[in-house]
Protein backbone atom coordinates (compact mmCIF):
# COMPACT_ATOMS: atom_id res chain seq x y z
CA UNK A 1 0.00 0.00 0.00
CA UNK A 2 2.22 3.52 -1.26
CA UNK A 3 2.06 5.70 1.49
CA UNK A 4 0.53 9.21 0.62
CA UNK A 5 2.38 11.90 -0.89
CA UNK A 6 3.63 13.95 1.24
CA UNK A 7 4.88 17.41 -0.45
CA UNK A 8 7.68 19.20 1.06
CA UNK A 9 7.66 23.13 1.25
CA UNK A 10 10.57 25.70 1.66
CA UNK A 11 9.48 28.95 2.49
CA UNK A 12 11.88 31.55 2.59
CA UNK A 13 10.28 34.34 4.72
CA UNK A 14 11.00 37.72 6.14
CA UNK A 15 12.21 38.22 9.43
CA UNK A 16 10.17 41.32 9.81
CA UNK A 17 6.47 40.51 8.42
CA UNK A 18 6.21 36.65 7.09
CA UNK A 19 8.08 35.21 10.16
CA UNK A 20 6.25 36.72 12.99
CA UNK A 21 3.18 36.12 10.72
CA UNK A 22 3.99 32.04 11.06
CA UNK A 23 4.82 32.73 14.53
CA UNK A 24 2.05 34.24 15.64
CA UNK A 25 0.20 31.20 13.64
CA UNK A 26 1.68 28.88 16.12
CA UNK A 27 1.06 30.71 19.16
CA UNK A 28 -2.46 31.46 18.47
CA UNK A 29 -3.20 27.53 17.67
CA UNK A 30 -4.31 27.59 14.22
CA UNK A 31 -3.06 24.73 12.44
CA UNK A 32 -1.30 24.38 9.45
CA UNK A 33 0.80 21.69 7.77
CA UNK A 34 3.84 20.66 8.62
CA UNK A 35 5.28 20.08 5.35
CA UNK A 36 7.10 23.20 5.47
CA UNK A 37 10.38 23.99 6.04
CA UNK A 38 10.91 27.78 6.76
CA UNK A 39 14.34 29.54 6.09
CA UNK A 40 13.97 33.15 7.55
CA UNK A 41 15.49 35.90 5.81
CA UNK A 42 16.15 39.69 7.03
CA UNK A 43 14.22 40.58 3.77
CA UNK A 44 12.40 38.61 0.94
CA UNK A 45 14.33 40.50 -1.34
CA UNK A 46 17.68 38.64 0.05
CA UNK A 47 16.28 35.68 -1.64
CA UNK A 48 18.79 35.28 -4.36
CA UNK A 49 17.08 32.55 -7.30
CA UNK A 50 19.83 30.27 -6.37
CA UNK A 51 18.24 29.87 -2.95
CA UNK A 52 14.65 28.39 -4.96
CA UNK A 53 17.01 26.68 -7.41
CA UNK A 54 18.66 25.23 -5.25
CA UNK A 55 15.57 24.37 -2.59
CA UNK A 56 14.09 22.59 -5.91
CA UNK A 57 17.77 21.10 -6.70
CA UNK A 58 17.27 19.62 -2.56
CA UNK A 59 13.66 17.91 -3.58
CA UNK A 60 11.56 20.31 -2.54
CA UNK A 61 8.04 20.14 -3.93
CA UNK A 62 7.24 23.81 -3.84
CA UNK A 63 8.86 27.11 -2.93
CA UNK A 64 7.09 30.33 -1.05
CA UNK A 65 9.03 33.67 -1.54
CA UNK A 66 6.83 35.67 1.26
CA UNK A 67 7.68 38.81 2.99
CA UNK A 68 5.74 42.49 3.61
CA UNK A 69 3.26 44.47 1.80
CA UNK A 70 4.79 46.88 -0.26
CA UNK A 71 4.67 49.64 1.92
CA UNK A 72 5.54 47.60 5.08
CA UNK A 73 9.39 46.96 3.73
CA UNK A 74 12.26 47.36 6.64
CA UNK A 75 14.36 48.32 4.19
CA UNK A 76 12.13 50.16 2.24
CA UNK A 77 11.98 48.96 -1.19
CA UNK A 78 12.71 44.94 -0.77
CA UNK A 79 9.14 43.41 -2.00
CA UNK A 80 9.52 45.51 -5.21
CA UNK A 81 12.68 43.76 -5.87
CA UNK A 82 11.75 40.74 -4.94
CA UNK A 83 8.87 40.68 -7.35
CA UNK A 84 11.41 41.35 -10.44
CA UNK A 85 13.15 38.42 -9.03
CA UNK A 86 10.48 36.60 -8.84
CA UNK A 87 8.66 37.55 -12.07
CA UNK A 88 12.16 36.55 -13.84
CA UNK A 89 13.12 33.23 -12.20
CA UNK A 90 8.98 32.60 -13.11
CA UNK A 91 9.82 32.70 -17.01
CA UNK A 92 13.16 30.38 -16.52
CA UNK A 93 11.23 28.09 -14.40
CA UNK A 94 8.46 28.14 -16.62
CA UNK A 95 10.98 27.25 -19.95
CA UNK A 96 11.74 24.24 -17.88
CA UNK A 97 7.95 22.95 -17.44
CA UNK A 98 8.22 23.23 -13.51
CA UNK A 99 4.39 23.84 -13.05
CA UNK A 100 3.22 27.12 -11.66
CA UNK A 101 1.83 26.45 -8.28
CA UNK A 102 5.74 25.33 -7.49
CA UNK A 103 6.35 28.69 -6.84
CA UNK A 104 4.46 30.94 -4.90
CA UNK A 105 4.94 34.79 -4.43
CA UNK A 106 3.19 36.14 -0.96
CA UNK A 107 2.84 39.34 1.02
CA UNK A 108 2.29 38.63 4.31
CA UNK A 109 2.21 40.90 7.37
CA UNK A 110 3.07 40.31 10.77
CA UNK A 111 -0.19 40.34 12.14
CA UNK A 112 -1.82 37.95 9.17
CA UNK A 113 -1.04 34.71 10.78
CA UNK A 114 -4.19 32.95 9.59
CA UNK A 115 -3.62 34.26 6.34
CA UNK A 116 0.30 32.39 6.24
CA UNK A 117 -1.61 29.20 7.61
CA UNK A 118 -4.20 29.10 4.89
CA UNK A 119 -1.46 29.65 2.21
CA UNK A 120 0.59 27.02 3.60
CA UNK A 121 -2.21 24.81 3.89
CA UNK A 122 -3.84 25.52 -0.21
CA UNK A 123 -0.13 25.08 -0.96
CA UNK A 124 -0.24 21.51 0.42
CA UNK A 125 -3.37 20.99 -1.14
CA UNK A 126 -2.29 21.82 -4.65
CA UNK A 127 1.02 20.16 -4.23
CA UNK A 128 -1.10 16.88 -3.44
CA UNK A 129 -2.81 17.39 -6.64
CA UNK A 130 0.05 17.58 -8.44
CA UNK A 131 2.06 15.86 -7.41
CA UNK A 132 6.00 15.58 -6.72
CA UNK A 133 8.75 17.59 -8.07
CA UNK A 134 10.10 16.67 -11.61
CA UNK A 135 13.41 17.26 -10.32
CA UNK A 136 13.16 15.12 -7.39
CA UNK A 137 13.66 12.43 -9.67
CA UNK A 138 16.85 13.53 -10.55
CA UNK A 139 18.06 14.06 -6.88
CA UNK A 140 17.11 10.15 -5.97
CA UNK A 141 19.49 9.23 -9.19
CA UNK A 142 22.15 11.26 -7.88
CA UNK A 143 21.71 10.00 -3.79
CA UNK B 1 42.02 9.72 -10.31
CA UNK B 2 44.75 11.43 -9.07
CA UNK B 3 47.19 13.95 -10.32
CA UNK B 4 49.73 11.89 -11.44
CA UNK B 5 47.24 10.34 -13.42
CA UNK B 6 46.28 13.37 -15.10
CA UNK B 7 50.07 14.14 -15.85
CA UNK B 8 50.62 10.91 -17.22
CA UNK B 9 47.54 11.41 -19.83
CA UNK B 10 47.87 14.94 -20.48
CA UNK B 11 52.10 14.13 -20.94
CA UNK B 12 52.27 17.61 -19.17
CA UNK B 13 55.73 16.06 -18.01
CA UNK B 14 57.06 17.52 -21.21
CA UNK B 15 56.21 20.92 -20.27
CA UNK B 16 59.94 22.65 -20.57
CA UNK B 17 58.89 25.74 -18.46
CA UNK B 18 59.70 28.18 -21.25
CA UNK B 19 56.47 30.23 -19.99
CA UNK B 20 55.49 30.91 -23.35
CA UNK B 21 52.03 29.76 -22.19
CA UNK B 22 51.78 32.65 -19.38
CA UNK B 23 53.38 35.56 -21.55
CA UNK B 24 50.65 34.95 -24.22
CA UNK B 25 47.54 33.92 -21.76
CA UNK B 26 44.75 36.61 -21.96
CA UNK B 27 44.09 35.71 -18.01
CA UNK B 28 47.68 35.99 -17.02
CA UNK B 29 47.81 39.70 -18.62
CA UNK B 30 45.46 41.07 -16.29
CA UNK B 31 45.38 38.47 -13.18
CA UNK B 32 48.86 38.68 -11.84
CA UNK B 33 47.95 35.59 -9.40
CA UNK B 34 47.29 33.67 -12.73
CA UNK B 35 50.11 31.40 -14.30
CA UNK B 36 49.54 28.37 -16.37
CA UNK B 37 53.85 27.91 -16.01
CA UNK B 38 53.21 28.13 -12.48
CA UNK B 39 49.92 25.65 -12.45
CA UNK B 40 51.69 22.93 -13.91
CA UNK B 41 54.74 23.56 -11.98
CA UNK B 42 53.01 22.87 -9.14
CA UNK B 43 51.58 19.11 -10.37
CA UNK B 44 54.80 18.60 -11.85
CA UNK B 45 56.80 19.60 -8.42
CA UNK B 46 53.78 17.15 -6.08
CA UNK B 47 52.06 20.38 -4.76
CA UNK B 48 48.91 19.18 -6.12
CA UNK B 49 46.74 21.41 -3.59
CA UNK B 50 48.50 24.81 -4.07
CA UNK B 51 46.59 23.51 -7.82
CA UNK B 52 43.62 21.71 -6.87
CA UNK B 53 42.55 24.36 -3.82
CA UNK B 54 43.16 27.06 -6.10
CA UNK B 55 41.31 29.73 -6.87
CA UNK B 56 43.29 30.05 -10.08
CA UNK B 57 41.99 26.69 -11.43
CA UNK B 58 39.05 27.46 -12.04
CA UNK B 59 40.25 31.24 -13.67
CA UNK B 60 41.54 29.43 -17.20
CA UNK B 61 39.13 30.37 -20.28
CA UNK B 62 40.17 26.98 -21.85
CA UNK B 63 40.42 29.31 -25.07
CA UNK B 64 43.86 27.49 -26.29
CA UNK B 65 46.03 30.26 -26.73
CA UNK B 66 48.74 28.67 -24.67
CA UNK B 67 48.84 25.58 -26.78
CA UNK B 68 49.13 27.51 -29.62
CA UNK B 69 52.14 28.67 -28.63
CA UNK B 70 53.81 25.88 -26.58
CA UNK B 71 56.55 23.95 -27.71
CA UNK B 72 55.78 20.84 -26.44
CA UNK B 73 51.87 20.80 -27.61
CA UNK B 74 50.82 20.37 -24.19
CA UNK B 75 46.87 20.77 -24.05
CA UNK B 76 46.90 22.95 -20.85
CA UNK B 77 42.93 23.52 -21.52
CA UNK B 78 42.26 19.81 -21.32
CA UNK B 79 44.83 19.45 -18.23
CA UNK B 80 42.51 22.15 -16.36
CA UNK B 81 39.40 20.54 -17.05
CA UNK B 82 40.99 17.09 -15.87
CA UNK B 83 42.20 18.77 -12.64
CA UNK B 84 38.90 20.66 -11.76
CA UNK B 85 36.98 17.38 -11.88
CA UNK B 86 39.39 15.77 -9.30
CA UNK B 87 38.71 19.40 -7.74
CA UNK B 88 35.13 19.22 -8.12
CA UNK B 89 35.27 15.80 -6.25
CA UNK B 90 37.01 17.42 -3.34
CA UNK B 91 33.79 20.24 -3.18
CA UNK B 92 35.89 22.87 -5.28
CA UNK B 93 33.77 24.56 -8.16
CA UNK B 94 34.99 27.88 -8.34
CA UNK B 95 33.29 31.25 -8.32
CA UNK B 96 30.54 30.59 -9.87
CA UNK B 97 28.98 33.62 -11.84
CA UNK B 98 25.20 34.91 -11.17
CA UNK B 99 25.59 32.89 -7.62
CA UNK B 100 25.51 29.73 -9.91
CA UNK B 101 22.19 29.88 -10.85
CA UNK B 102 23.32 28.60 -14.87
CA UNK B 103 25.16 25.56 -13.11
CA UNK B 104 22.03 24.63 -11.00
CA UNK B 105 19.68 25.18 -14.22
CA UNK B 106 21.98 22.35 -15.85
CA UNK B 107 21.97 19.98 -12.94
CA UNK B 108 18.17 20.29 -12.68
CA UNK B 109 17.81 19.63 -16.73
CA UNK B 110 19.29 16.11 -15.62
CA UNK B 111 15.56 14.79 -14.66
CA UNK B 112 14.59 12.89 -16.76
CA UNK B 113 11.05 13.09 -16.85
CA UNK B 114 10.92 17.22 -17.36
CA UNK B 115 8.36 18.54 -20.19
CA UNK B 116 10.31 21.49 -21.05
CA UNK B 117 8.56 24.36 -23.26
CA UNK B 118 11.32 25.10 -25.07
CA UNK B 119 9.71 26.17 -28.26
CA UNK B 120 6.84 28.87 -27.38
CA UNK B 121 9.32 31.40 -29.56
CA UNK B 122 8.51 29.53 -32.82
CA UNK B 123 5.66 31.57 -34.17
CA UNK B 124 3.84 30.42 -38.00
CA UNK B 125 6.36 31.89 -40.07
CA UNK B 126 8.97 29.49 -39.68
CA UNK B 127 8.88 26.12 -41.29
CA UNK B 128 10.04 23.26 -39.33
CA UNK B 129 9.94 19.04 -40.30
CA UNK B 130 9.34 16.48 -38.11
CA UNK B 131 10.51 14.47 -40.79
CA UNK B 132 13.61 16.14 -41.79
CA UNK B 133 17.02 14.93 -41.40
CA UNK B 134 18.50 18.05 -40.21
CA UNK B 135 18.36 19.08 -36.91
CA UNK B 136 18.55 22.89 -35.61
CA UNK B 137 20.00 22.68 -32.07
CA UNK B 138 18.47 25.57 -30.08
CA UNK B 139 20.93 25.29 -26.74
CA UNK B 140 20.30 27.39 -24.56
CA UNK B 141 18.87 30.37 -25.77
CA UNK B 142 15.25 29.91 -24.61
CA UNK B 143 16.98 30.20 -20.91
CA UNK B 144 19.39 32.78 -21.90
CA UNK B 145 16.46 34.86 -22.88
CA UNK B 146 14.75 35.61 -19.86
CA UNK B 147 17.94 35.95 -18.01
CA UNK B 148 20.46 37.99 -19.86
CA UNK B 149 16.85 40.75 -20.58
CA UNK B 150 18.99 43.41 -18.39
CA UNK B 151 21.90 43.12 -20.46
CA UNK B 152 19.53 43.58 -23.42
CA UNK B 153 20.58 40.26 -25.00
CA UNK B 154 17.21 37.86 -26.51
CA UNK B 155 19.85 34.82 -27.37
CA UNK B 156 16.26 33.85 -29.29
CA UNK B 157 16.68 36.55 -31.92
CA UNK B 158 19.91 34.11 -32.91
CA UNK B 159 18.03 31.38 -33.29
CA UNK B 160 14.80 32.70 -35.06
CA UNK B 161 17.89 34.02 -37.61
CA UNK B 162 19.40 30.76 -38.17
CA UNK B 163 15.55 29.04 -38.52
CA UNK B 164 15.01 31.83 -41.30
CA UNK B 165 18.01 31.51 -43.17
CA UNK B 166 17.46 27.68 -43.32
CA UNK B 167 13.93 27.90 -44.56
CA UNK B 168 15.22 30.44 -46.85
CA UNK B 169 17.80 28.13 -48.41
CA UNK B 170 15.34 25.28 -48.75
CA UNK B 171 15.47 23.39 -45.59
CA UNK B 172 12.78 22.74 -43.44
CA UNK B 173 15.08 21.34 -40.18
CA UNK B 174 13.57 19.25 -37.56
CA UNK B 175 13.22 20.67 -33.82
CA UNK B 176 13.46 19.13 -30.41
CA UNK B 177 11.18 19.96 -27.61
CA UNK B 178 13.00 18.35 -24.93
CA UNK B 179 16.99 19.03 -25.94
CA UNK B 180 19.00 18.63 -22.44
CA UNK B 181 22.00 21.38 -21.94
CA UNK B 182 24.54 20.01 -24.47
CA UNK B 183 26.78 19.90 -21.21
CA UNK B 184 29.58 22.16 -22.53
CA UNK B 185 29.98 24.19 -19.25
CA UNK B 186 29.40 21.15 -16.76
CA UNK B 187 32.20 19.24 -18.63
CA UNK B 188 34.56 22.22 -18.69
CA UNK B 189 34.10 22.80 -15.02
CA UNK B 190 34.29 19.29 -13.76
CA UNK B 191 30.86 18.20 -13.29
CA UNK B 192 31.46 14.79 -14.97
CA UNK B 193 28.31 13.19 -13.74
CA UNK B 194 26.02 16.21 -14.87
CA UNK B 195 27.69 15.86 -18.25
CA UNK B 196 27.45 12.88 -18.50
CA UNK B 197 23.64 12.33 -17.57
CA UNK B 198 22.79 15.29 -20.46
CA UNK B 199 24.90 13.85 -23.28
CA UNK B 200 22.84 10.48 -22.57
CA UNK B 201 19.35 12.50 -23.01
CA UNK B 202 20.68 14.02 -25.95
CA UNK B 203 22.03 11.31 -27.53
CA UNK B 204 18.75 8.96 -26.82
CA UNK B 205 16.98 11.98 -28.20
CA UNK B 206 18.90 12.17 -31.08
CA UNK B 207 19.29 8.43 -32.15
CA UNK B 208 15.18 8.49 -31.84
CA UNK B 209 14.76 11.28 -34.20
CA UNK B 210 16.72 10.13 -36.67
CA UNK B 211 18.20 13.23 -37.85
CA UNK B 212 21.78 12.92 -39.95
CA UNK B 213 22.38 16.35 -39.14
CA UNK B 214 22.90 18.23 -36.64
CA UNK B 215 22.98 22.57 -37.24
CA UNK B 216 24.52 24.56 -34.38
CA UNK B 217 24.10 28.62 -33.89
CA UNK B 218 26.56 27.78 -30.54
CA UNK B 219 30.07 26.69 -31.10
CA UNK B 220 30.23 25.42 -27.43
CA UNK B 221 27.90 23.13 -28.10
CA UNK B 222 28.84 22.22 -31.87
CA UNK B 223 32.41 21.29 -29.96
CA UNK B 224 30.88 19.48 -27.02
CA UNK B 225 28.63 17.73 -29.47
CA UNK B 226 31.61 17.07 -32.22
CA UNK B 227 34.63 16.65 -30.02
CA UNK B 228 33.52 15.63 -26.68
CA UNK B 229 30.44 13.81 -26.86
CA UNK B 230 32.02 10.64 -29.03
CA UNK B 231 33.63 9.47 -25.69
CA UNK B 232 31.03 9.07 -24.05
CA UNK B 233 27.66 8.25 -25.83
CA UNK B 234 26.91 7.24 -29.27
CA UNK B 235 26.44 10.03 -31.77
CA UNK B 236 26.47 8.77 -35.59
CA UNK B 237 25.49 11.89 -37.12
CA UNK B 238 27.16 14.75 -39.00
CA UNK B 239 27.31 18.15 -36.94
CA UNK B 240 28.18 21.41 -38.46
CA UNK B 241 27.90 25.39 -37.46
CA UNK B 242 25.49 27.01 -39.22
CA UNK B 243 28.57 29.26 -40.90
CA UNK B 244 29.62 26.06 -42.58
CA UNK B 245 26.02 25.12 -43.66
CA UNK B 246 26.36 28.71 -44.91
CA UNK B 247 29.49 28.63 -47.13
CA UNK B 248 28.88 25.52 -48.40
CA UNK B 249 25.51 26.21 -49.54
CA UNK B 250 26.94 30.09 -50.82
CA UNK B 251 29.55 27.76 -52.89
CA UNK B 252 26.41 26.41 -54.74
CA UNK B 253 23.68 28.10 -56.76
CA UNK B 254 20.96 30.41 -56.24
CA UNK B 255 21.89 32.87 -52.41
CA UNK B 256 21.28 35.75 -53.42
CA UNK B 257 22.39 38.71 -50.81
CA UNK B 258 20.95 42.43 -50.77
CA UNK B 259 23.26 44.88 -50.41
CA UNK B 260 24.47 45.83 -46.90
CA UNK B 261 27.28 48.88 -46.71
CA UNK B 262 28.64 48.67 -43.72
CA UNK B 263 31.91 47.91 -42.28
CA UNK B 264 32.07 45.07 -40.16
CA UNK B 265 34.83 43.12 -37.91
CA UNK B 266 34.94 39.49 -36.67
CA UNK B 267 35.27 37.96 -33.61
CA UNK B 268 36.61 34.18 -33.61
CA UNK B 269 34.71 32.14 -31.31
CA UNK B 270 37.50 30.16 -29.02
CA UNK B 271 35.53 27.11 -29.49
CA UNK B 272 34.88 27.84 -32.84
CA UNK B 273 38.53 29.08 -34.00
CA UNK B 274 41.11 27.46 -32.03
CA UNK B 275 39.16 24.35 -31.23
CA UNK B 276 37.89 23.22 -33.98
CA UNK B 277 39.75 24.90 -36.49
CA UNK B 278 36.84 26.92 -38.23
CA UNK B 279 38.09 30.21 -39.62
CA UNK B 280 36.83 30.49 -43.48
CA UNK B 281 33.79 29.73 -43.21
CA UNK B 282 31.94 32.91 -41.16
CA UNK B 283 34.49 35.28 -43.32
CA UNK B 284 33.46 33.67 -46.43
CA UNK B 285 29.99 34.08 -45.48
CA UNK B 286 30.62 37.82 -44.35
CA UNK B 287 32.32 39.00 -47.39
CA UNK B 288 29.64 37.37 -49.90
CA UNK B 289 27.12 39.98 -48.49
CA UNK B 290 27.91 42.71 -51.42
CA UNK B 291 28.35 46.54 -49.37
CA UNK B 292 30.34 44.39 -46.59
CA UNK B 293 33.60 45.26 -45.86
CA UNK B 294 35.39 43.15 -43.72
CA UNK B 295 38.27 44.83 -41.41
CA UNK B 296 39.80 42.27 -39.42
CA UNK B 297 41.07 43.38 -35.22
CA UNK B 298 44.38 43.32 -34.37
CA UNK B 299 44.28 39.86 -32.99
CA UNK B 300 42.43 37.48 -35.04
CA UNK B 301 41.89 33.87 -36.46
CA UNK B 302 44.06 31.70 -34.41
CA UNK B 303 45.39 34.73 -32.39
CA UNK B 304 42.16 35.74 -31.42
CA UNK B 305 41.10 37.34 -28.06
CA UNK B 306 38.55 35.53 -25.73
CA UNK B 307 35.64 37.27 -24.82
CA UNK B 308 36.52 36.36 -21.40
CA UNK B 309 34.68 34.17 -19.27
CA UNK B 310 34.92 30.87 -19.45
CA UNK B 311 31.40 28.30 -18.27
CA UNK B 312 30.11 31.25 -16.08
CA UNK B 313 32.59 30.79 -13.75
CA UNK B 314 34.91 33.22 -12.27
CA UNK B 315 33.99 36.12 -14.02
CA UNK B 316 35.34 39.00 -12.32
CA UNK B 317 36.71 42.35 -13.14
CA UNK B 318 39.91 40.63 -14.65
CA UNK B 319 37.71 39.25 -16.89
CA UNK B 320 36.10 42.40 -17.85
CA UNK B 321 39.26 43.96 -18.41
CA UNK B 322 39.65 41.82 -21.11
CA UNK B 323 37.02 42.18 -22.59
CA UNK B 324 37.37 46.20 -22.68
CA UNK B 325 40.67 45.37 -24.55
CA UNK B 326 38.89 43.36 -27.16
CA UNK B 327 36.27 45.71 -27.62
CA UNK B 328 39.15 48.55 -28.25
CA UNK B 329 39.99 46.80 -30.45
CA UNK B 330 37.42 45.78 -32.16
CA UNK B 331 36.45 50.12 -32.33
CA UNK B 332 40.73 50.45 -33.88
CA UNK B 333 39.15 48.33 -37.10
CA UNK B 334 36.74 51.53 -37.36
CA UNK B 335 34.17 49.14 -38.06
CA UNK B 336 30.15 50.31 -37.52
CA UNK B 337 29.37 46.70 -36.33
CA UNK B 338 30.94 43.73 -34.25
CA UNK B 339 30.08 40.54 -35.77
CA UNK B 340 30.39 37.35 -33.29
CA UNK B 341 29.39 33.95 -34.11
CA UNK B 342 28.80 32.61 -30.20
CA UNK B 343 25.95 33.33 -28.23
CA UNK B 344 28.37 33.25 -25.46
CA UNK B 345 30.55 35.90 -27.17
CA UNK B 346 28.15 38.31 -27.21
CA UNK B 347 26.50 37.86 -23.61
CA UNK B 348 29.82 38.95 -22.40
CA UNK B 349 30.24 41.67 -24.85
CA UNK B 350 26.95 42.85 -23.91
CA UNK B 351 27.53 42.71 -20.52
CA UNK B 352 30.37 44.66 -20.15
CA UNK B 353 28.60 47.56 -22.46
CA UNK B 354 25.82 47.79 -20.38
CA UNK B 355 27.61 47.62 -17.08
CA UNK B 356 28.14 51.11 -15.41
CA UNK B 357 30.73 49.80 -12.80
CA UNK B 358 34.20 52.01 -12.27
CA UNK B 359 35.82 49.61 -14.82
CA UNK B 360 33.37 50.33 -17.58
CA UNK B 361 33.96 53.98 -17.76
CA UNK B 362 35.87 53.46 -20.58
CA UNK B 363 34.78 50.54 -22.69
CA UNK B 364 33.66 51.22 -25.83
CA UNK B 365 30.37 50.92 -27.11
CA UNK B 366 30.00 49.20 -30.25
CA UNK B 367 27.02 47.50 -32.25
CA UNK B 368 26.75 43.64 -31.87
CA UNK B 369 25.30 41.23 -33.74
CA UNK B 370 25.68 37.35 -34.84
CA UNK B 371 26.13 35.83 -37.94
CA UNK B 372 23.21 34.65 -38.49
CA UNK B 373 21.10 37.43 -37.90
CA UNK B 374 23.47 39.47 -40.44
CA UNK B 375 22.61 36.58 -42.93
CA UNK B 376 19.09 37.00 -41.69
CA UNK B 377 18.82 40.58 -42.29
CA UNK B 378 20.33 40.43 -46.28
CA UNK B 379 19.58 37.05 -47.53
CA UNK B 380 17.09 37.17 -50.31
CA UNK B 381 13.36 35.27 -50.91
CA UNK B 382 14.68 32.56 -53.46
CA UNK B 383 11.89 32.09 -56.32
Amino acid sequence: MMAEFEPQIVAFCCNWCTYAAADLAGTSRVHYPPNVTIVRVMCSSMVNPIYVLKAFEGGADGVLVAGCHHTDCHYIDGPVKCDATVDKLRKVLHVLGLEDERLRRELVAASEGVVFARIIKEMVEQLKKIGPSPFKVKTEALA
Amino acid sequence: MNLEDIIQETKTYYCLECGKCTSICPVARYDSSFSPRLMIENALLGFGDELLLSKELFSCLTCYTCQKECPSDIDFPIFVRKARSMAQDNGQHGVCAHSGQLQSLARLMTSPVIKQKRLEWLSKEYRVSENSDVLLWVGCAPYFAPIFEDIEFNALDITRASLKTLNLLGIEPKLLPNERCCGHDALWTGEIETFKKLAEHNAAQIKEAGVKKIVFSCPEGYRTFKLDYPNYVDLRCEVLHISELLAEKIGENGVKFKEIKKKVTYQDPCRLGRHLGVYDAPRKVIESIPGIELVEMRHSGLESICCGTSAFTNCDSYSNMLRAERLCEAMETGAELLITACPKCQTHFRCAMVDKGEEHRSTPKIEIMDLANLVANAIEERR
